[in-house]
């Protein structure tokens, strides 16, 4: 069997959930201007919610789903209330700075509240791979997949086509003229933290459900930034195309390189594209370039 | 009686030893410092080591971050990137540590000035990103380069030593320590007074300004990026000199934040904070250790909390020094000063 179709399949699979977590930051950052370099953390936290849900009060995948939601939800909502609301306003790198402190902040609490012992998932998709006839795609990567998708879809039309939506696209247009239209740009502003969290919980489960979890699983919240700077920090859509673009070549590299170098390029591959890219462009395939004016 | 400030010109005001009695206490703690060997036990001199390895490091990072502006989530990298050119330069090339030191500094300086290039085009937010991805291609890159770092295993790095006398005890170390944190903070308090300084402070306040006033940005970004590193550098090789190892886990991404994490609470942009913030942040986490030391008995399976904990109080001091105290240790410490020198009328 050629293994090219077979990289591509797994490539695509794993970069519809990149395109999943990158819109968590890209929603934020259209909202509010901050990057939200605990996502990680988030996501870390949605699968473990998620995962003790399922073992602990052993209920069924859906239910414990809609548990998790909730307990990002509600995450989001307390992180933009306490950390970030105090800080609207201050120089880049205080905001930066405080993603990061709440990102060692859950971090230590997801470890003492779940011993770092790696852990993998009860199944919940059906276990069979599906033979494309050129490419075997494993179920996990699947399914994983084909949530995403329609994670992404969901949470895409919400931006595009309801009343929120479009509140929160006035207000990464334009603050001031989103206020005196009338919207509440702090509730535009907790709303897209809850999204954010969202995202990254769902993000989370899924990537917990392919290769398992333990704390370190917040470390693709890091890879995803790749994402995020190849398809320009404020793009939705270049969120999604983003990340089917780093899948694919993460996986190629993973492929060709890892032989070359000793192992484990992949980690690092997607960290080298995002240097090149900002070097070159770093505004990214779909992002404004923004022109400063003195 | 003196109240308040009393200077009448530029030159005064720049004076590192404002009056006699900051002369004075300086003295005092000079002597102390002279002293503490004497004074204390082997532990007290290993934290007192590590302190010193972590004021270098971050006096450093403040010149980059704090003066010039430019955030870097890298710090830890340059540490490692001294560090390992120091362990390699002794054990393969064979130069004694004194001159392996500084070779190994101005390593890291060109490795600094590399991944600086970026800052020339982007700033924030994407600096941030971009120095964070050098944090792990050069995290990748002392693991897998197995011909030079030997990988996982680490190198095993002999002591400094002079004719027949080897520093290999935590008292002979501490002078070095002593010596050079001495130089590198009285280097940088001099720099920052001087055309370097103000060009760095300007870049930081508005960099299209500055470079419409004449300021080269090309020369200054790349300049911070080179002393900041060469900074972290000298910190890496005193460090691995003092462990007598080197081995890829000590430069994770976490240590950056520590890193970061004291410049932000000791105070941007000040020296004299950086300071403060290298001995709060070493601190805090060997009081935490000797906590749980002593609940051991009682309240077994606390050790295991200890490294989360740290990860937690880490974080919840980063954010409520950003939300309360932005301006940091050194702030408190200002105002500790105001209070008795303008006392007792303060208004």
């Amino acid at each position: 069997m050629d293994i090219i179709p077979q990289i591509l399949v797994s490539g695509i699979a794993a970069g519809g959930v990149y395109g999943l977590i990158a819109l968590g930051f890209v929603l934020i950052y259209k909202a509010t201007s901050v990057l939200n370099l605990a996502t990680g953390e988030f996501m870390t936290l949605g699968a473990f919610v998620c995962f003790s849900a399922m073992t602990q009060l052993s209920v069924p995948f859906y239910i414990s789903f809609v548990l998790t939601l909730a307990a990002a939800a509600v995450l989001g909502l307390v992180v933009e209330r306490i950390v970030l609301r105090p800080l609207i306003g201050e120089p880049v790198i205080s905001v930066i700075m405080v993603t990061i402190g709440l990102g060692s902040i859950l971090k230590g609490l997801t470890h003492m509240i779940w011993s770092p012992q790696y852990r993998s998932f009860p199944p919940i998709f059906p276990p069979q791979p599906l033979d494309l006839g050129f490419a075997i795609v494993p179920s996990g990567l699947l399914w994983g997949f084909v949530f995403a998708v329609i994670c992404t879809a969901f949470f895409t039309a919400i931006f595009k086509y309801t009343r929120t939506g479009l509140a929160m696209r006035a207000t990464a247009g334009n603050q001031q003229a989103a206020l005196s239209m009338g919207i509440s740009v702090k509730r535009v502003f907790a709303l897209s933290w809850i999204f954010a969290a969202l995202t990254a919980a769902v993000g989370g489960i899924i990537i917990g459900n392919i290769s398992g979890i333990s704390i370190h699983l917040g470390h693709i919240g890091l890879k995803v930034l790749a994402v995020i700077i190849l398809g320009g920090l404020d793009s939705i859509i270049g969120a999604i195309v983003g990340g089917f673009i780093i899948g694919i070549l993460e996986n190629f590299a993973g492929v060709y390189l890892d032989s070359l170098v000793g192992g484990g390029i992949k980690e690092v591959v997607p960290f080298m594209i995002l240097v090149i890219i900002i070097m070159i462009r770093p505004y990214g395939i779909f992002g404004r370039i923004t022109i400063e004016r003195v | 009686m003196r109240c308040g400030d009393l200077r009448e010109s530029y030159l005064e005001d720049e004076k590192i030893f404002q009056t006699v009695f900051v002369k004075c206490w300086l003295g005092v703690l000079a002597l102390f410092l002279l002293a503490l060997p004497f004074l204390g036990n082997a532990y007290m001199l290993y934290v007192a080591n590590v302190i010193g390895f972590a004021v270098i490091a971050a006096v450093g990072l403040n010149l980059l971050t704090g003066f010039t502006g430019q955030i870097s989530l890298g710090h830890a990298a340059f540490v490692g990137v001294g560090g390992y050119a120091t362990a390699i330069l002794i054990t393969r090339v064979g130069l004694p540590f004194w001159l392996a030191l500084p070779v190994a500094g101005l390593i890291s300086a060109g490795v600094g000035m590399v991944i600086g290039i970026p800052s020339l085009r982007v700033k924030g937010l994407y600096l941030v990103i971009a120095t964070l991805a050098a944090q792990f291609i050069l995290e990748y890159v002392f693991v897998h380069w197995e011909s030079m770092t030997r990988g996982i295993r680490g190198i095993n790095v002999p002591p400094p030593a002079i004719g027949s006398f080897v520093f290999d005890t935590e008292k002979s170390f501490y002078y070095i320590t002593l010596v050079l944190v001495v130089a590198a903070v009285g280097f940088a308090r001099n720099l920052v007074r001087t055309k370097w300084g103000r060009a760095f402070v300007a870049i930081r306040d508005r960099d299209l300004a500055a470079e419409i006033m004449g300021i080269n940005l090309f020369r200054y970004k790349l300049g911070a990026f080179a002393l900041s590193s060469f900074y972290a550098g000298v910190a890496g090789g005193l460090w691995v000199s003092f462990m007598k190892v080197v081995t890829p886990e000590h430069f994770p991404l976490s240590l950056s934040i520590q890193y970061l994490a004291m410049v932000i609470v000791g105070g941007l942009g000040t020296i004299l904070g950086s300071i403060f913030g290298a001995i709060f942040m070493t601190l805090i986490p060997e009081l935490l250790n000797v906590l749980t030391g002593h609940t051991k008995h009682f309240l077994p399976g606390m050790e295991q909390l200890f490294l989360p904990m740290k990860d937690v109080i880490f974080g919840v001091l980063i954010c409520t020094f950003l939300i309360f105290e932005p301006h940091g240790l050194a702030e408190i410490w200002n105002r500790i000063k105001n209070f008795f020198s303008l006392w007792p009328f303060s208004y």
